[in-house]
């Protein structure tokens, strides 16, 4: 009896508690057979497991608790004209699985359409203390709400289409504080490239992350999705942030979250969730958000990132060969030179989109820094809403009028150019400054050349021809 | 899922970390709708040139790997995507057992679901095996059930793995059928809520 007691008292972090919450089954020698509150899904990743469910004369559990979009292929030059025929099989094929298997869809048509990490916040199916998997690893940013999101292969997608669960060991629990305030013209984009650029792009690995401190609590919604998004490339699967007035206010109201009284029930119940006092970790790490200045990524994974107003860094900067072997490779592949100021790199092209920066204040932002300003001759850029929604939204506000006016190409919705699966290629040892996610070879096109930044980071750049201390740029005036 | 219990192979080095999705499946190679064929496109822009012919120094393409069953690559492997076209791509190449320090977690449970080991061993161990397989014909046996990794020249190594992914491997198991036993405790679950 006592035994029980103590343990009811020990203290548990949001993670322990949102894990136990969703136990269906637990035995000796096996993980823990989980439950899943929301499926997400898109047309990359499910074929093959809905042929797999088919094969198996199997249905789908809850088609209530899963939503399906069309985002990875969509072309955004003319929203309904996809002109490569496997792109449009993947996309009809999900299509009629959907509609087989009793799935709501937002297809191409749709005015839910867009991005999938970005409609789930949108529409309230991402809520506090919800288990959210989808197949792509970037669900990590669904975690900004307090919800335990991450990335699953296509096995997991057909195993929780036939079941609702997912068979998971417990995750170690790791605490991202951030102290301190972040600087003017510092962004969370900065922030977390600036954490990953410290602690590595595996740091996270076998870790469930929650991010914690002065600087995560004034992050408004979309700054935290923009943060939880890159937990993946610390290595992390999830990465979360306790819920508070910021998200209870970002989610009242929306359509799937309970409305009115049974609202303010909800948020007493996503209240219990915060971490109880004294409640430890598997592991901490701390920064200190003042230090942290605008990022640039020079090489070919994000944890390859430097302030802006620094150099490349250079092979002799490291001791283990195989660390020297990486910044060479990388080099090479960026065709950048060891020591040169980052600033001096001219750039062709900027992309402003993504799960990661594609939200309707990244647009917001991105258009005040080039408000009355022209891109450079020598840079092609265009901008990507995350959804249907916000390209509404931002047109609505004018938005589209700056980034024409400037030179940017306003496009429909998807996910474009973070993966370049549509048309939109950055061209072979072409340079592109964007606010997309990954920097690996060839991600966003055959020996294209990625470095990621904030969408105000990409806007100055775009205009400048090179990057630039947005800092300092948007304190200049207008020519 | 084919059970995997004892291979024996030949060692295929890749001395890189880091290796992402991205460079293990690339993009455009996303779009087929079925399990298969993913082989051709492994590594693909590191296997081929721009104009599609073989880089004659990669080392996948070199004639002693030929055949190579066994890959060992450097720490941190599989990160990025979730896209179990990777490790559809590894094994639809002839690909069983990959041996690296470290991966990425969701890179690990998609090998596992596919009935691919992905051995975890110490950095020196990946540096020794590297070396060994410098020579032609370099073989290991692993043995699952012992977790035990070895060549007939005196090197060995046991590794770790946990029963269920363990389990998994050995016998085989579609996951689905297994869990769908449990459904009992999965509506008793719904109807608590």
């Amino acid at each position: 009896m006592n035994v029980r007691k103590e343990a009811m008292q020990t203290p548990k972090n949001i993670i322990q508690k949102i894990w136990e919450q969703h136990v269906v089954h637990q035995e000796e020698g096996k993980p823990d057979l989980l439950y899943i509150d929301l499926h997400l899904v898109h047309e990359v990743t499910s074929p093959q497991a809905f042929e797999g469910l088919r094969i198996n004369g199997r249905k789908v559990r809850r088609p209530d608790l899963t939503y399906a979009t069309m985002d990875h292929n969509v072309p955004t030059r003319q929203r309904l004209v996809i002109n490569d025929p496997i792109s449009k099989k993947q996309i009809d094929t999900l299509q009629e699985n959907c509609q087989e298997f009793g799935i709501t869809l937002a297809d191409i048509h749709h005015p839910d359409n867009g991005i999938v990490h970005v409609i789930g916040p949108e529409l309230g199916l991402t809520q506090p203390g919800k288990t959210i998997v989808c197949g792509d690893s970037h669900t990590s940013t669904h975690g900004a709400f307090g919800a335990l999101a991450f990335g699953i292969g296509t096995s997991e997608v057909e195993h929780v289409l036939a079941t609702q669960t997912l068979w998971q060991a417990p995750p170690k629990t790791l605490n991202v504080k951030v102290n301190g305030k972040l600087g003017v013209g510092v962004t969370a984009k900065d922030l977390i490239l600036a954490i990953i650029g410290k602690f590595g792009v595996q740091f996270g690995t076998g870790y469930v992350m929650e991010y914690t401190g002065e600087a995560i609590r004034s992050l408004s919604m979309e700054e935290r999705m923009t943060v939880c998004n890159m937990s993946i490339e610390a290595g992390a699967r999830a990465g979360l942030i306790t819920p508070d007035e910021t998200t209870f206010e970002y989610l009242r109201g929306r359509r799937h979250v309970p409305q009115g009284e049974a609202f303010e029930e909800a948020v007493a119940k996503w209240q219990s969730l915060a971490t109880d006092e004294g409640a430890a970790y598997d592991a901490v790490v701390e920064i200190d958000a003042a230090e942290v200045e605008p990022q640039v990524t020079w090489g070919t994974n994000p944890g390859m990132c430097i302030p802006v107003t620094a150099n490349v860094p250079s092979p002799d900067d490291v001791d283990r060969p195989s660390e020297q072997d990486e910044i060479n490779r990388a080099l090479e592949y960026m065709g950048l030179t060891a020591g040169e100021p980052i600033s001096n790199v001219k750039i062709d092209h900027v992309f402003i989109g993504s799960c990661t920066n594609s939200r309707l204040s990244d647009l917001r932002k991105a258009a005040e820094v080039l408000r009355g300003r022209m891109v450079s001759p020598s840079v092609t850029a265009i901008v990507v809403p995350g959804s249907f929604s916000i390209k509404l939204a931002a047109e609505k506000e004018g938005l589209d009028v700056i980034f024409k006016e400037a030179g940017f190409e306003w496009r429909e919705a998807g996910c474009s150019m973070c993966l370049a699966m549509n048309d939109d290629i950055v061209p072979a040892g072409e340079r592109c400054a964007s606010t997309s996610n990954r920097n690996f070879e060839g991600r966003q096109g055959n020996g294209a050349r990625t470095h990621l930044v904030s969408p105000e980071m990409a806007a100055a750049a775009a205009v400048a021809g090179h990057f630039v201390d947005v800092r300092q740029f948007t304190a200049q005036e207008v020519m | 899922m084919e059970p995997l219990r004892i291979h024996q192979g030949l060692v295929c080095p890749l001395n890189r970390p880091n290796v992402d999705t991205d460079q293990i499946i690339p993009k455009q190679f996303l779009k087929r709708i079925e399990r298969s064929g993913f082989g051709q496109y492994l590594f693909y822009h590191w296997r081929f040139d721009d104009a599609g012919n073989l880089r004659p120094d990669f080392p996948l393409n070199l004639t002693k790997y030929q055949g190579a069953s066994i890959l060992v690559a450097g720490e941190n492997f599989g990160c990025g995507s979730s896209r179990e076209h990777a490790p559809w791509a590894v094994q639809d190449f002839g690909f069983k057992v990959i041996i690296a320090p470290s991966y990425a977690d969701i890179f690990k449970n998609n090998c596992v679901k596919n009935g691919i080991l992905a051995v975890q061993a110490s950095e020196s161990q990946v540096q020794t095996i590297m070396k060994n397989a410098e020579a032609e014909g370099y073989k290991l046996t692993v043995n699952l059930e012992e977790q035990r990794v070895f060549d007939n020249s005196g090197f060995e190594m046991t590794f770790d793995i946990a029963p269920y992914p363990k389990q998994m491997l050995l016998n085989g198991w579609d996951e689905i059928g297994v869990t769908l036993t449990y459904e009992d405790k999965i509506k008793q679950y719904e109807l608590a809520r």
